[in-house]
């Protein structure tokens, strides 16, 4: 089912709503599911979920938020920063994502910063329309 | 010890949906103090009674292997009082289950009213939080609810594979 982007990010600021308990008009692009939406660990889940019901598709948790599993493994990050191979890794796992703010200063606490509504789209775009 | 908040099982199908039963009496202690001369069940109460119905139906899916424990409240919205003398049945259904966690969705009904619309998320703590040590207590599942289910004539895991 092809879809535009504009009725792709109203879908996304649907499930947001619902699963964050957020407001449409705080639901914008470059908003961060963490520090500007409040989302938990759990909420990732949820957003999955619902995604996957609004969309008609299978998302893998790795392949839509792949950071988890990048950070709990050693040769990825060292001092509290990716290593040059974490980077590699994060690109590799997240094609659609602006990363060149983030290798100014790789740090991990940072990476919840990537997660933004406009990542959302942009994978659910890339799902329904490559 | 663990509060139980449903009597017995009258439906379930493996995967999907359950109901439960849970018939409220001015036995339970609590009503007198919630509130004096007006006994109602807490809605905290109803919202426990859904995740133990959900919790083991959650549970039941993946054989009782997950521990199963309830990391979301998505909705909980409450139409009318429930009195003593009240039979609830506590209607839980699965809308997606994972590796990780489970989503429910719900609602309690008393005779053909709905009472409360609850929706749950559940985590499988094994898979997303490996090594960490939680309390019994956490858990949905402890062996009581064995006896829950042998009561309502279901399967029910051994006490020691509960724990």
């Amino acid at each position: 089912m092809a879809m535009t982007r504009d009725q792709i990010f109203q879908e996304v600021q649907g499930v947001l709503v619902d699963a964050l308990g957020v407001d449409e008009d705080e639901v914008k692009p470059d908003a961060t599911l963490m520090a500007d939406l409040g989302a938990e660990s759990i909420d990732f889940l949820d957003i999955v979920f619902r995604m996957e019901k609004a969309f008609g598709i299978k998302i893998p948790r790795e392949e839509l938020f792949p950071a988890e599993s990048l950070i709990s493994n050693s040769e990825y990050v060292s001092n509290g920063k990716l290593t040059h191979q974490g980077i590699e890794e994060l690109k590799k796992r997240m094609p659609h994502t602006d990363l060149n703010d983030f290798v100014e200063n790789p740090s991990v606490n940072k990476i919840g910063d990537l997660f933004t509504v406009d990542l959302l789209v942009n994978f659910v775009d890339s799902k329904l329309n490559s | 010890m663990r509060w139980i908040w449903i009597d017995k099982f009258i439906e379930f199908n493996s995967g999907v949906n359950a109901v439960a039963i849970k018939n409220v009496t001015m036995a339970e202690e609590h009503l007198h103090d919630n509130f004096p001369g007006f006994p109602i069940m807490p809605e905290c109460l109803m919202i426990e009674s859904m995740a133990q119905t959900a919790g083991i139906l959650v549970g039941q899916a993946r054989d009782y292997k997950e521990k199963v424990i309830l990391a979301k409240i998505n909705k909980a919205v409450f139409f009318n009082y429930v009195r003593p003398g009240d039979t609830l049945k506590i209607h839980a259904k699965i809308e997606s289950i994972t590796a990780e966690a489970a989503s429910t969705t719900g609602k309690i009904t008393r005779n053909d009213e709905t009472i409360a619309e609850i929706d749950l998320m559940f985590s499988h703590i094994d898979q997303n939080l490996a090594g960490k040590q939680f309390p019994q207590e956490n858990f949905v599942f402890t062996d009581l609810f064995g006896v829950v289910l042998r009561a309502s004539g279901l399967p029910a895991p051994a006490p020691e594979s509960l724990k």
